[in-house]
């Protein structure tokens, strides 16, 4: 096997936080975490928060610190939703995995080793809930010898046995402040110049999704050289530029049919994704002043329903021209309802 | 041989429409190394040869010695095996495929595809790179399950190959799979871009070319590069030397389309939705793609109507046009369509002329 390049890591691993006093913006996890490192007791968790805050990272980064590199083999079980984790799995590999005793607690070469074992279950909300009704007893009878680490975005598609069963954290979305310091940091390591205005464009496209950020700088900072401008982040994200957005916005307002066909057109031309177009176009909209909440509220109904029209893979330029037609009779205030229907 | 693919570019120096492009690509797979790519944009715009371009900046003049197979693999799908059958276009250095042709069966394509290309790499001799390409088309029409067994597998067989994806609209792939990718979006070309084009195509052909004719075919062409070259052929075709007055022979199916829009105006009944019917049949015999028709026949009735009119008709065709990719047979929500929008149009008849 060639040695995998140095460069085709992905950064997102390269500087993933080692340990859990590094993981950034989530103070209460970290000082009960810490807690834990000192006198060895833990009890279940259920980290949940949006993608990209480091959730998978504090699990991982306590489970090495705990156990250390020799040993974590044997102590930590990982299981992500690309793994099968249908019912079959819970009752056999979780099941073997956490019925193994483990030796009583020595510290072994400085690190805690406390005598029991952890079982990251990582995307946990993708797992079907016979499966998680079949770990309530596993994680009962076990309690001895296994912690488990459940892992998810939406904490509503835990069934609440499980949920009470465990300490619950939730994980702040990143403010801009430490995305930048953090993003900084990164640029300082691989030599990349960033001015102020790219990285805060960095910033506002991720949505407070650090993982996210990092992704497009890696992407950015492949396509373009060591000196990346907003413009280039832009281009490698997918978003599409404000200027766009704002002018089917205006043919919109202005009332013209044929003017906004003409920018839907010149969009699909363009190659920008439609499924993109909505939910700017809904941020556009809502965050807009001058328009009235029923006229929004009208346009967002629309945007949802093309989106999943757009979803079961429907044409992109009908139906962003349904939503410009729409959007357009609620701004110029023409009835909801179809005039000439029978 | 056809002048689309006489003067398609060979290299990425050669590329003439996404230059700034071409550029940062050959930057990108300078430093012996690739990341996995996702290629996105309308129709005729240029990915396919960017990708054959790219191809052949990485691995020589080799990626273009390619041969054709017809292959069949044998996969253990659970309980049973099933045979699919598929064709795939391969050099030394990189296989290329549309798994949307497999159907519901592409799923098991992409893995059992990859898992081979891992087995036989080629030899790490002399410094060459010591992956191979797989070149999916079409991803957009991979189902979701596809979609996802691909992302684990992009990330377990990252070492030994890269994955080239190119589709038409990149909402239909799964977020999991854009964010592993470098997401490279083609647009389509200008219209001054298509003449320069067309100009260049006609100075090596020798061809005297009138001012104002390769507007024209541009503007006809859509911004569709491919569409512009062959149209621009056809005229050659048809009559050389040009004259600046000359016709630009439209699509057949295009007129037939237009034809169909102009007897629906006419008249709205249902004789003459039956008559419709049948040419609308006639159309997908022909293999026209259905949602072709639809938005084709929406341009021309747009063309026609009344502004508070299209309103309501632009709503009814997106609304058929999602109702037909639900079902199965397009001719009904065709003739849906019509038949909406003769009730449609006829009220507005009765309420506006009495």
């Amino acid at each position: 096997m060639a040695p995998v390049l140095q460069s085709s890591q992905p950064w997102v691993e390269k500087y993933r936080p080692k340990q859990v006093k590094d993981v950034a913006h989530q103070d209460e996890v970290v000082r009960v975490l810490t807690n834990t490192l000192e006198t060895g007791s833990c009890p279940h968790m259920l980290f949940y928060g949006p993608p990209g805050t480091g959730k998978t990272t504090t699990a991982l980064a306590i489970a090495h610190q705990l156990f250390g590199p020799e040993l974590y083999k044997s102590r930590v079980l990982e299981l992500n939703a690309s793994d099968d984790r249908g019912i079959n799995v819970v009752r056999t590999k979780i099941k073997d995995f956490a019925a193994v005793a483990v030796g009583s607690g020595q510290r072994h070469s400085g690190y805690p080793c406390p005598p029991y074992k952890i079982i990251v279950l990582d995307e946990a909300d993708s797992m079907t809930e016979d499966a998680q009704n079949a770990l309530r007893r596993t994680m009962e009878t076990y309690s001895k010898v296994t912690r488990f680490f459940f892992i998810c975005n939406y904490i509503s598609r835990i069934i609440e046995p499980l949920a009470s069963r465990c300490a619950k954290f939730r994980f702040k979305p990143l403010s801009e402040e430490i995305m930048s310091s953090r993003i900084l940091y990164i640029c300082k390591e691989e030599g990349l110049h960033l001015d102020s205005e790219a990285t805060a464009t960095l910033s506002s496209i991720s949505q407070g999704d650090l993982r996210r950020a990092i992704t497009y700088l890696q992407s950015a900072a492949r396509l373009f050289g060591s000196s990346i401008s907003s413009k280039d982040l832009i281009s490698v994200s997918g978003v599409i530029p404000a200027e766009v957005v704002q002018a089917l916005l205006a043919a919109c307002k202005s009332g013209n049919f044929d003017l906004a066909n003409k920018e839907v057109n010149n969009f699909i031309a363009e190659g920008y994704p439609a499924s993109q177009m909505l939910s700017q176009l809904l941020e556009a909209i809502v965050e807009a002043d001058d328009i009235s909440d029923e006229q929004k509220a009208r346009i967002s109904k629309k945007l949802g329903e093309a989106d999943k029209f757009l979803v079961d893979g429907a044409d992109e330029y009908l139906q962003l021209l349904d939503v410009a037609s729409c959007t357009m009779r609620a701004l110029c205030n023409m009835p909801e309802e179809f005039s000439y229907e029978s | 041989m056809l002048w689309v693919d006489k003067y398609r570019p060979k290299t990425l120096d050669q590329i003439m429409v996404h230059e700034e492009v071409a550029q940062n690509l050959k930057k990108l797979v300078s430093e012996q190394d690739c990341p996995h790519l996702l290629f996105y944009g309308p129709p005729g715009s240029g990915k396919k040869t960017l990708i054959m371009a790219l191809l052949r900046q990485m691995f020589g003049t080799g990626a273009e010695k390619v041969k054709v197979e017809n292959r069949t693999w044998k996969v253990d799908a659970g309980s049973r095996s099933i045979d699919i059958e598929l064709t795939t276009l391969s050099s030394a250095n990189h296989i290329e495929l549309s798994p949307g042709d497999a159907g519901f069966q592409d799923r098991y394509i992409v893995q059992e595809i990859i898992k081979e290309m891992a087995k036989n790499r080629p030899i790490d001799t002399k410094g060459k790179k010591g992956f191979k390409v797989l070149v999916l088309n079409e991803v957009d029409k991979l189902s979701k399950e596809a979609q996802h067994s691909l992302r684990r597998t992009m990330e377990k067989y990252s070492a030994y190959c890269r994955l080239i994806l190119c589709c038409n609209s990149s909402s239909r792939v799964t977020e999991a799979i854009r964010s592993r990718c470098l997401n490279v979006r083609i647009n389509a070309p200008s219209e001054e871009q298509i003449v320069k084009v067309l100009e260049f195509i006609g100075k090596k052909e020798g061809l005297q070319i009138p001012a104002g004719f390769a507007a024209r075919i541009a503007e006809k062409s859509n911004r569709n590069l491919r569409r512009a070259i062959l149209t621009f052929e056809t005229c050659r075709v048809q009559q050389y030397p040009f004259t600046s007055k000359q016709t630009i022979p439209p699509m057949d199916w295009e007129e037939y389309i237009s034809e169909i829009a102009s007897d629906i105006m006419k008249e709205q009944s249902p004789k003459r939705l039956f008559q419709v019917r049948g040419k609308l049949y006639e159309l997908l015999i022909n293999c026209i793609p259905p949602e072709i028709i639809l938005k084709r026949l929406l341009y021309e009735l747009l063309r026609k109507l009344d502004a508070e009119l299209k309103h309501d008709v632009c709503h009814w065709a997106a609304y058929y046009e999602h109702r037909m990719r639900l079902g199965q047979k397009a001719i009904f929500h065709l003739e849906a369509f019509v038949a909406k929008f003769m009730s449609i149009y006829k009220a507005f008849l009765i309420a506006t002329f009495g």
